[in-house]
């Protein structure tokens, strides 16, 4: 009984909603020029449907363009009052005295990494690194003149206000996420010293400064700038022995060398030579939230989407980014608990705890949002199954810091076995696995490469997108779809009662009422044409959408295609074919009862009919549509006239003896009238007096009402769509955000209170603490 | 549609070299239809619009209603039901053994006209309880042989009627095999009332669906007699009779062209009808009329339309007249944006 056209129509439209998404000028990233992609074709209608989104960050939220912005070098910060150090005129100042201390500081900015410089032929150097933020770092030491210029082996080579310096690189102590940090350790060609650079977390060099130097400065620096959502590292050195370097030298080759536990061995090596720091400095390094970030955030999020954060990054930064975006309120609304814990027990009480206040908060209109890391996750997934996917349901917003790409793939996969529609968004290859396991990816084309974009359903240029993907896409696809489906339901239901009505009359023996072209022809051509260009319906405009997201529940909820709208579809094609049936036998009736003659008008009453209801149910009109419904009701007769033109044909001359007949047009008229006017006061008496939000919203968006003005969502400019933005303009304070800036001023005990008052411990403190012993932890296990 | 408008997908990320170009091609071209921003118009459902079409509904309808009935009540219809009349009185328990028996089948009713009617009338007769759209009935025939005499021996459709002693029967299968055989022969004031029998078939199908020189062939010859025999030396095409008949009837009532008189009849005039009951419809408890009327611009006599009509013109005025009582009783206006009150947290699941 499921129609055939069903299948046909819904594959023709949903390409049709692929090729709307590829064609949408408002998706194009004009910086790259690259425009939207739906490589799946099958799924728009999903979209509108989905309840949680999980997003990486870095990349993601972020540029993953990082650019220094400020400093703090022994004591003295740089770049406060501009925003950018570089163009701070004490620093330049500093700079250009040869303050041994800034000094020293760039130069750890300029070697201290793995990057490698690229003269090019006209002499310009350009530098190739793995990590944005060494690129970063690299580029703002050339920019105040410690230009790295030269790798020639093992030799490096410096040019700082005019004079060459050379180093030997000795050994390079690289990153590991478990010391966080990297060391070099150089020779300077010229004096013979040995010197040891370090550059990494604050809780990786901090805690280890020599005896006796005064760390606090630091400490500020660091908490500033993170409130502030900047990256910190901090910059050390550390004079060596030459005695000391041998011997550790030794060590360390031996520990390199070595089959088992080698990395462990290495970790341990390099703790040896890594302590006693002289911190130089903090660098802060922006990596700017995209545009429309934080709008895009809060509009999914009033559509009733839950936003989950899975990141790799550390746990204050993704705090700090979420509430930089709307991810999560600041303290009077928001409440932030933290799920940590390195231990069984420790994991499994403040889980419990975790839920205790979830339970109890989540009647009262607050948001509030769990916080965990990798570590605790691993835990919670392994033994406490259960309570975390409680947790996961009561929760509107997570924050999964340190999580590998595995555990990012286990959320999803978490939630998609509560029933959940998820959607994973991402950048990086990092992301592909969750993007894949979820059930709709979207992948975004960006610095990162096109891992994940290829991996993806839909790639997009620009996180922002995402709102009209998910609002406009989405949702016209899942109204257009639920229409389609139904409607095709419908129509071929109303041939099957037909027949079966008229099986009753013939004395139950299976005559099909309608020849054998009309049943093909039927659901082929007089009732598809018209249906398929509903893919131009909209119910409401685009603009209404953006200012009413929440208009999107009833996609979620499946408002519009469910059983009861199934039963009231079902309702009116029993209807529909009991108007024309009982219309056609009646009308033609005694002499006039020709088996064909009948035929033709109980079909031509249904093709009638199909017309006004797809009518009756589109909500805007195109000229495309008028074509498809009154074109493919003028095709009905044409096609006809033309069948019973053929003399061999069954129905030859019917159509032509029809359509002379005024009491076939007589009939006709009726049927329209009896089928259409009950489905049409009903539709009327519901729409005036038990509007839906989508009526009402219909209503006030045709007659110009004051909803629209109400607008709880100021228009957000675009500014980067025209044209192609240049790097310096980012630069520019006035292009922050309005969202960014407030927490600029806000202190940094409102956001610090607002994690303790979910869970009463300094957080800080605690991370680092925690975090010394994971790296412990993981070993042992 | 869609080939106006350039794919999009078709470009190669691949390629990094060409990036300036490459970027233009991939931006997908602008038009109206592909951002989906066709100018469109959105009609809402206003009291005013639907209150307005119910009412236009009403005023169409209730006056075509009230001259269809005027033509259906114009028309004037003689009917008269004779299968059980037309029965001996010894045989009115077993009609069965008396429409199979050789007995005389001849019967005399008297028909009285109450209006006058106008020429031509049309004589039908009328069969209840007939299925003439059974499936396996209406199968029972094989348009090839009716049109060509060349295709005399393609049967294969119409079984079980479909060969007798070995030959096949032109005109072969169910339908024609059970034609109506009943015949009237009508006489008004002692002088016989001619009827026509020519025209009263669609000329389509004496033109295209019997062949000129198809003549029938051993019909009604079987061990089980059907209906009327045919006469052998008229070819298909002009044995109106069966081209009438063949046009199957869609309804298990329905009425079949006779014959036309061409003569107008005054009130009161007493028509007497000799008929020839040869037709078993006893055995299915199927009833026989003898039908005269006259016709209208709509049709013979059918209400039906009429009264539809004066009923949906009615309840749309009834509707229409109610919304309005409705909308100046408890006005509501349409887009209140305290219908639109969000309290019920979307995602609370």
């Amino acid at each position: 009984m499921i129609p055939i056209s069903i299948k046909v129509s819904l594959d023709l439209v949903k390409s049709l909603y692929a090729k709307f998404i590829d064609w949408d000028a408002e998706m194009i990233d004009y910086e790259t020029g690259i425009p939207s992609h739906a490589t799946n074709t099958a799924i728009s209608e999903d979209l509108g449907q989905v309840e949680y989104i999980m997003t990486d960050k870095t990349g993601t939220l972020t540029e993953n363009r990082m650019i220094f912005r400020r400093c703090c070098i022994s004591g003295v910060f740089y770049g406060n009052e501009s925003g950018d150090a570089l163009k701070d005129m004490k620093l330049l100042n500093a700079v250009a005295g040869g303050s041994p201390d800034v000094v020293q500081f760039l130069t750890v900015m300029a070697i201290c990494n793995t990057v490698v410089p690229i003269k090019s032929k006209t002499g310009a150097i350009s530098y190739k690194a793995q990590s944005q933020d060494e690129d970063a770092l690299v580029n703002a030491a050339a920019q105040l003149h410690m230009v790295y210029a030269n790798k020639n082996a093992n030799i490096l080579e410096i040019r700082f206000n005019g004079s060459v310096i050379k180093y030997e690189v000795l050994e390079i102590l690289e990153f590991t996420s478990d010391r966080k940090r990297m060391s070099v350790v150089v020779k300077d060609c010229q004096t013979g010293k040995i010197v040891l650079l370090s550059k990494g977390a604050d809780e990786a060099i901090l805690p280890y400064a020599f005896v006796g130097q005064q760390t606090r400065t630091f400490i500020e620096a660091v908490e500033q700038y993170a409130q502030l959502g900047l990256r910190t590292l901090c910059l050390a050195c550390r004079e060596l022995r030459e005695d000391e370097y041998q011997e550790w030298s030794l060590m360390f080759k031996e520990a390199s060398s070595t089959l088992v536990d080698r990395e462990w061995r290495i970790a341990e090596a390099c703790q040896r030579l890594e302590h006693d720091f002289e911190v130089l400095g903090v660098t802060a390094i922006e990596d700017r939230l995209q545009d429309g970030v934080p709008e895009t955030i809060e509009t999914l999020r009033k559509a009733g989407i839950n936003f989950w954060m899975l990141t790799g990054d550390k746990q204050n930064t993704a705090i700090q980014i979420a509430l930089s975006c709307n991810f999560i309120s600041p303290e009077p609304k928001g409440q932030l608990l933290l799920i940590d814990g390195k231990t069984e027990d420790e994991v499994c009480r403040s889980l419990e705890r975790v839920l205790l206040t979830m339970r109890i908060t989540s009647s009262e209109p607050k948001d509030v949002a769990f916080v965990v890391d990798g570590w605790a996750l691993e835990i919670a997934l392994k033994h406490y199954r259960k309570a975390f996917t409680e947790l996961a349901i009561l929760s509107r917003t997570a924050i999964c810091c340190r999580v590998t790409p595995s555990q990012k793939a286990q959320l999803v996969e978490l939630l998609k076995s509560c029933d959940y529609r998820t959607l994973a968004i991402g950048d990086g290859g990092n992301d592909v696995r969750m993007i894949q396991q979820a059930d709709i990816g979207v992948g975004i084309s960006g610095r990162e490469g096109l891992q994940a974009a290829r991996a993806a359903d839909y790639s997009i240029g620009k996180f922002r997108f995402l709102k009209r993907l998910i609002l406009v896409h989405g949702r016209y696809s899942y109204n257009r779809t639920a229409f389609l489906s139904q409607y095709s339901f419908y129509k071929s239901l109303v041939i099957c009662f037909i027949q079966i009505f008229f099986s009753f009359i013939s004395g139950v023996s299976g005559t099909s009422l309608f020849n054998s072209v009309s049943l093909m022809a039927y659901n082929v051509f007089y009732t598809s044409v018209p249906v398929l260009v509903s893919v131009l319906d909209k119910d409401l405009s685009e603009g209404t959408i953006m200012q009413h997201p929440q208009i999107l529940f009833y996609c979620q909820a499946g408002r519009l295609l469910n059983p009861s709208t199934f039963a009231g579809w079902f309702g009116r094609s029993l209807f529909h074919a009991i108007v024309v049936f009982v219309i056609s036998i009646h009308a033609y009736a005694y002499e006039k009862s020709e088996m064909e003659e009948l035929s033709m008008v109980a079909l031509s009453g249904c093709i009638w009919l199909q017309a006004f209801v797809v009518a009756l149910e589109t909500n805007s009109f195109t000229i495309l549509q008028h074509l498809a419904i009154w074109g493919n009701l003028v095709a009905f007769y044409v096609i006809n006239w033309i069948f019973s033109a053929i003399p061999a044909s069954g129905m030859y001359t019917i159509m032509f003896r029809l359509c002379r007949q005024p009491s076939y047009w007589i009939t006709m008229s009726l049927i329209v009238a009896a089928g259409m006017g009950p489905v049409l006061a009903l539709k009327y008496f519901r729409y005036t007096y038990r509007p839906s939000k989508i009526n009402t919203l219909q209503q006030a968006e045709r007659m110009g009402g004051p909803i629209l003005t109400l607008g709880n969502i100021e228009p957000h400019p675009r500014p980067m769509e025209k044209e192609v933005v240049s790097p310096l303009q980012i630069s520019q304070p006035k292009n922050r955000n309005p969202v960014y800036e407030p927490l600029l001023s806000d202190s940094p005990n409102s956001s610090r209170r607002s994690l303790g008052s979910g869970a009463p411990f300094d957080f800080f403190q605690s991370q680092s603490r925690l975090s010394s012993s994971y790296s412990r932890n993981c070993k042992d296990n | 549609m869609s080939s106006s408008t350039p794919s999009s997908s078709a470009g190669g990320v691949g390629s990094a070299d060409s990036a300036a170009p490459r970027r233009n091609s991939k931006r997908p071209k602008y038009s109206k239809f592909t951002q989906q921003e066709l100018p469109a118009c959105k009609p809402i459902l206003t009291p005013r619009w639907v209150i307005s079409a119910f009412m236009l509904v009403s005023i169409v309808f209730i006056p075509i209603g009230v001259v269809s009935l005027f033509a259906s009540r114009d028309v004037v219809e003689i009917i008269d039901r004779y299968e059980t009349a037309c029965v001996p009185d010894g045989y009115k328990n077993d009609k069965v053994t008396f429409i199979q028996s050789n007995l005389t089948k001849q019967c005399n009713r008297t028909l009285t006209v109450k209006k006058r009617m106008k020429k031509p009338i049309y004589v039908y007769y009328q069969l209840d309880n007939f299925y003439q759209n059974h499936r396996r009935y209406v199968k029972s025939r094989s348009d090839s042989q009716l049109k060509e005499n060349s295709s005399w021996d393609d049967v294969s459709s119409c079984k079980p009627e479909d060969m007798s002693k070995d030959q096949p029967i032109v005109p072969c299968g169910l339908i024609a095999w059970s034609l109506f055989n009943d015949t009237y022969n009508f006489s008004l004031n002692d002088q016989q009332l001619a009827v026509n029998k020519k025209g009263i078939s669609w000329k389509s199908d004496r033109d295209s669906k019997f062949g000129k020189d198809v003549f029938p062939q051993n019909f009604q010859n079987g061990s089980l007699k059907g209906g009327a025999t045919l006469n052998l030396s008229i070819p298909l095409s002009e044995q109106e009779d069966l081209i009438v008949w063949m046009r199957t009837a869609a309804l298990p009532t329905f009425r079949k062209l006779y014959g036309k008189i061409e003569q107008d009849l005054q009130p009161n005039d007493q028509i007497h009808v000799t008929l020839d009951n040869n037709y078993n419809t006893y055995s299915f408890n199927g009833k026989k009329k003898l039908v005269l009327s006259t016709t209208s611009w709509l049709g013979g006599k059918n209400d039906f339309l009429g009264i539809a009509y004066l009923t949906v013109g009615g309840l749309c005025f009834f509707l229409a007249l109610s919304f309005t009582v409705v909308y100046l009783v408890k006005p509501r206006r349409l887009g209140d944006p305290s219908y639109l009150s969000w309290n019920r947290n979307p995602g609370g699941h």
